[in-house]
């Protein structure tokens, strides 16, 4: 009886002690991956003054808002924001529609060579955009559309500094990570019964027919996938960004500069002689990053019961 | 007479249209629907790849607006192995740190997937937090973080970086105490020491993975269950194999995803607009590239081996 007693209560442990350990390691983990949010946003509205203040460690004893007044002045917070909103909608919408009718295309509507160019998709994965970016910045300083506009013009366009480059990139599915796209929409075309496109097709849809009316429906889960990273992507992207844009204002030329502005700006308060305080430099920055990032955290707030939904039907397990 | 052979043709050039078959249909819209695709992957990466390889092999000038290529063989090659000061260093680094993170990151992803996958309070928050870094940490933000001085200056001062060095400097003793090969430990507590660096690494091989335990078909769980396989055996039985092709996706993707963005591809950039030597950073590149695809066919090769396939 004792030891049946004993057995049982043995059993019970084992069976809590999982969960208590999954809670430890989940909370601690969780706890990592915040950590420099809560520690920016502690930062952001803490006055100068509590920098060196050694009781203040996560809550400011002076609340202020002089940080965000200055990020937001140095990087044009404003006018940045809505650029670069414009921008990463702009692809993002672009990138969609060019990699979905290329994934379908690779999944259902095969032709001659078509897993050859396929191929073509998963080498582009591959590639390092390093590999071919300084033959590309030369091909759109010079942009000739393949000899088609000198013959208009009479020379070639520079499509540096505009947001051209974005456009004909995402619109021919060839801009940052778009190999990706295609392979998740792919995946994901494949996954949907053929049936369904053979019923539309009895009942008289054309092609074009069965993939808006039939096709774009179904895929909503691999969309928001789709649309969530290509308008992360873009809004972090500083390589390509930096490379195409150099005055227009969007938020990575701008965070990318924002030390630099800030150092002159301090240093003109000053006066022109005294040096800027490092920390104070770097307090600032961090605000900056925060402002940054906060309408990504806004959008995956909205977005993130979706989107983990989403990827697990998304098939990219194939 | 003449307009009524034209109705004859066209209504003939019609019927004939209609009696394309549908896989003939298919064929054809699936060329205009990849065609987008298409141009550009000729206009903005063959030709570019191709060029990009030419540069390699060339001096390119550029004046007064106007680029000049010479060719010239071997040079820049010889000269990014023989001369250039870090381009050895960087590459051999670069090579390096990703083959301490690869096992690392996929091993925590697996890890992290099998328990978000488990019932309990609390899932649809914490799968939330674990998909943070996908969202923040990728680019800019990244990097501008990990150069922030006062995270560093404040670590210092709270004390809590002394306590983690000790920490691990503990486990470290501990584990060498044991008899573990010193190559190991270094290993292992160099990873507790860079947590924040793979978890932000992991996100999207997270997804993935939970994708594919989720795919699993829930009956071969539940034979599991009747045959009394305990948790710990049914992972390596039924979840380790069929996950195991989504290993080979995940080294992969992290190997290009580590690629895509580290001191070496500064290093190229940095050899093509700051010192505008085009040449030299396309050779650079070049090797590069050439690294990273020996180490992709090595990995594939060795890892699909060991893979399960269900067919």
């Amino acid at each position: 009886m004792a030891k049946e007693k004993k057995q049982f209560s043995l059993k019970k442990g084992k069976k809590w002690l999982w969960p208590v350990v999954r809670a430890v390691l989940l909370i601690g983990l969780s706890f990592i991956i915040l950590y420099p949010v809560f520690k920016k946003i502690s930062m952001a509205v803490r006055a100068k003054s509590d920098l060196y203040s050694p009781i203040v460690v996560w809550i400011p004893q002076n609340f202020s808002l002089e940080n965000f007044r200055y990020a937001i002045e140095m990087m044009d917070y404003w006018r940045t924001l809505l650029n670069t909103t414009v921008l990463c909608l702009l692809t993002t919408s672009l990138t969609l529609i060019s990699c979905a009718l290329a994934g379908y295309g690779f999944a259902r509507l095969r032709f001659k060579g078509s897993n050859l160019l396929f191929a073509g998709v998963i080498f582009t994965i591959l590639v390092p955009p390093t590999t071919v970016f300084v033959p590309l910045y030369f091909n759109l300083r010079e942009f000739t559309l393949m000899g088609l506009i000198p013959l208009i013009t009479g020379k070639a366009v520079n499509l540096m500094d505009s947001y051209w480059p974005f456009v004909l990139t995402s619109i021919t599915a060839n801009s940052f990570k778009s190999g990706l796209f295609i392979f998740i929409f792919r995946q994901f075309f494949r996954g949907i019964p053929r049936e369904l496109e053979e019923a539309a097709y009895v009942d008289g849809a054309s092609i074009t027919k069965t993939f808006t009316s039939i096709m774009i429906p179904n895929a909503v889960p691999a969309i928001v996938t789709v649309s969530l990273f290509s308008f992360v992507w873009q809004w972090n992207d500083s390589f390509y960004t930096t490379m195409y844009l150099t005055s227009a204002k969007v938020i990575a030329t701008q965070l990318a500069s924002l030390p630099y502005n800030l150092t002159i700006r301090l240093t003109q308060m000053l006066g022109g002689s005294a040096k800027a305080d490092p920390f104070y430099l770097s307090m600032v920055q961090d605000t900056g990053i925060l402002l940054a990032m906060l309408p990504l955290i806004v959008l995956y707030l909205f977005t993130q019961r979706y989107f983990v939904e989403s990827i697990e039907r998304t098939g990219i397990v194939g | 007479m003449i307009s009524n052979l034209g109705l004859r043709l066209k209504s003939h050039f019609r019927t004939r249209k209609k009696y394309k078959s549908y896989e003939q249909q298919k064929a054809i819209w699936g060329f205009i629907y990849v065609l987008p695709w298409l141009i550009g992957f000729v206009s903005f990466f063959v030709i570019p790849l191709i060029n990009s390889f030419y540069f390699s092999l060339s001096k390119v000038e550029m004046k007064e607006g106007e680029v000049r290529v010479i060719f010239q063989g071997l040079q820049n090659y010889i000269e990014a192995f023989t001369i250039h000061t870090s381009f050895n260093r960087t590459l051999v680094e670069s090579v390096l740190n990703m083959a301490a993170n690869v096992p690392l990151i996929i091993v925590f992803s697996l890890f992290v997937a099998v328990i978000l996958n488990q019932e309990f309070r609390g899932r649809a928050f914490t799968r939330a937090v674990f998909f943070l870094p996908v969202i923040l940490a990728s680019g800019l933000i990244a990097s501008l973080e990990s150069s922030s001085l006062i995270e560093a200056v404040q670590a210092e001062r709270v004390g809590s970086r002394f306590i983690n060095i000790l920490s691990s400097f503990e486990l470290e003793r501990m584990m060498l105490q044991m008899g573990v090969d010193e190559v190991i430990v270094q290993y292992l507590t160099g990873a507790v020491d860079r947590i924040y660096e793979i978890i932000s690494q992991s996100g999207v091989q997270i997804l993935i993975f939970l994708a594919g335990i989720q795919s699993i078909s829930p009956q071969l769980y539940e034979v599991a269950v009747i045959e009394g396989s305990s948790g710990y055996e049914t992972f390596w039985k039924i979840t380790f194999p069929m996950v195991s092709p989504l290993i080979l996706v995940n080294v992969i993707y992290t190997i290009i995803d580590y690629f895509a963005s580290n001191a070496m591809t500064d290093l190229i950039r940095e050899t093509a607009f700051n010192t505008f030597n085009f040449g030299l950073s396309s050779a650079m590149a070049w090797v590069y590239f050439m690294i990273i695809s020996i180490i992709l066919v090595v990995c594939t090769y060795f890892i699909s081996k060991g893979v399960f396939y269900q067919e």
